[in-house]
């Protein structure tokens, strides 16, 4: 007569004692971000989608936010677990204005901290469950890098979670060159922004686009993409071959 | 397993539809009142819409212990946060709050709630604590597995700057329709107003909610219905 949920008895099994906890899964979840280098300075691209399961439930999370004069972050993962992470941020920056000496945390070093982070809530089987882009400039020096759950982390020209490993990525490998202009540049974000839109079902249409050069942070009001569907084998897609898709 | 009683032990779980709006002036909480253990109905007349403050109340979905333990904790700190600021507090420190239990103890609670309420600094403020501890600030939302039969609605009649009357009106409408078609969610709708003048609940038995797909109009009893149409009952 007792047929106990079983979600408890597996999280026993998963816990060894009350103490210890882990994330097992995510709940509300950002998808895609896609950054790249550019002449002055490094853009990053991101919709405003927060997926609970199969759900487009919220359609306005900001998934870029700047962090201090220098950097910016972009996060795809586990929504809760992001908004931790800009607290320890927040907290880092405000320590490190805090010295009032007239340095403060670049790029690389906010992605070091983040990595560290990263990988220790990963070796206490706890991660936090993101996906994170982290760019920025400082002192001409531009930085675009990545880290994940599992403490994976890398720099390159460009760079994304996700999907947009598979679909955005190949893009820019193709069409990437040193000294994008900004126009070029979101033009080239746009174009990996509606193959997500198109292919990858968690995407929303409505995004935003962030920059940062020498001279600031700005992130763009969120907007949408128009969509292309009139191919001509979309038209009668079955003709020929009645009861194929 | 007896199938009739259903599963007396379950969990206490509040299916539920529970709705945050905002309006111009305030906000509108609105939620169903069926908590049920198994298949069984335990309370057909719960109230899920709790106080935090004076001004501040939350909606509570998912598990009934933990949305009630949340409840209980928040109310205790903010009790203790408003003797200390000397003002009633913010709705905002009232859903962070409620953010910090539902994080750090996301692997062992499962509620989903919606924080809403007035003060003066920031007017009619919602906010939507779903399951993990994800806050977000939202003009509406909705929750509870009921919600799932309400984003098309929403979608289509949602506007900003309503009057109190239309966000009531529109609160009463969603939930009665969420319950027209979630099992779970059921009863009566319940509302709370809040603005600067202060707290408003009102109440809605079923009988005076509206019609929807394949209901008909209650009735007493078959024998009313057969006295004053004429007599030949269906026959094929």
């Amino acid at each position: 007569m007792n047929v106990a949920d079983s979600a408890p008895a597996m999280n026993n099994l998963l816990a060894s004692n009350a103490d210890s906890q882990r994330t097992l899964y995510p709940y509300v979840t950002g998808t895609s971000v896609v950054g790249i280098k550019y002449k002055d300075g490094i853009l990053l691209a991101a919709d405003m989608g927060g997926s609970y399961g199969s759900t487009l439930r919220y359609k306005t999370v900001e998934r870029l936010k700047s962090v201090g004069k220098h950097s910016i972050i972009g996060a795809s993962g586990e929504i809760s677990d992001f908004q931790e992470i800009m607290r320890y941020l927040d907290e880092l920056i405000l320590y490190d204005n805090m010295w009032d000496d007239g340095n403060s945390l670049g790029p690389k070093e906010v992605h070091n901290y983040l990595t560290r982070v990263m990988y220790n809530r990963r070796n206490k089987f706890n991660p936090l469950w993101n996906s994170l882009v982290l760019g920025g400039v400082k002192n001409g020096q531009k930085h675009l890098g990545t880290v994940n759950m599992i403490g994976v982390h890398y720099e390159d020209n460009h760079v994304a979670t996700g999907f947009g490993n598979h679909l955005a990525r190949p893009i820019l490998r193709d069409e990437w060159h040193e000294n994008l202009t900004f126009e070029e540049g979101v033009k080239l974000l746009e174009k990996c922004m509606r193959v997500l839109l198109y292919r990858d079902r968690s995407a929303v249409n409505k995004l935003q686009i962030a920059r940062i050069t020498e001279d600031g942070v700005a992130v763009f009001p969120p907007y949408s993409l128009k969509t292309f569907w009139n191919f001509n084998a979309f038209q009668n897609p079955t003709v020929g071959a009645e009861g194929s898709w | 397993m007896d199938g009739i009683s259903g599963d007396l032990n379950a969990p206490h779980s509040m299916g539920t539809t529970i709705i945050g709006v905002t309006y111009n002036g305030g906000v509108v909480l609105g939620a169903d009142s069926r908590t049920s253990t198994g298949m069984y109905v335990a309370n057909r007349a719960s109230d899920k819409i709790t106080q935090l403050t004076d001004n501040v109340y939350i909606c509570r979905s998912g598990s009934a212990a933990d949305s009630q333990i949340v409840s209980d904790y928040v109310r205790y700190f903010l009790h203790q946060h408003t003797i200390q600021l000397g003002q009633p507090s913010t709705v905002k420190v009232a859903a962070n709050l409620v953010r910090l239990l539902s994080y750090n103890n996301k692997n062992m609670l499962q509620t989903g709630l919606i924080v809403g309420g007035w003060d003066k600094y920031e007017g009619g403020k919602i906010y939507g604590i779903p399951l993990g501890g994800t806050v977000l600030e939202q003009p509406f939302t909705i929750g509870g597995s009921g919600s799932t039969y309400l984003y098309g609605f929403f979608d289509q009649v949602w506007k900003e700057g309503m009057t109190q009357d239309e966000a009531e009106k529109l609160v009463v409408k969603a939930v009665s329709l969420a319950i027209a078609r979630d099992g779970a969610s059921g009863g009566v709708v319940r509302t709370v107003t809040i603005n600067k003048d202060g707290v408003t609940r009102k109440f809605y038995p079923g009988n005076t909610l509206p019609l929807w797909h394949e209901e008909l109009e209650p009735k007493d009893s078959m024998l009313d219905i057969l006295s004053s149409a004429s007599p030949e009952p269906m026959v094929s």
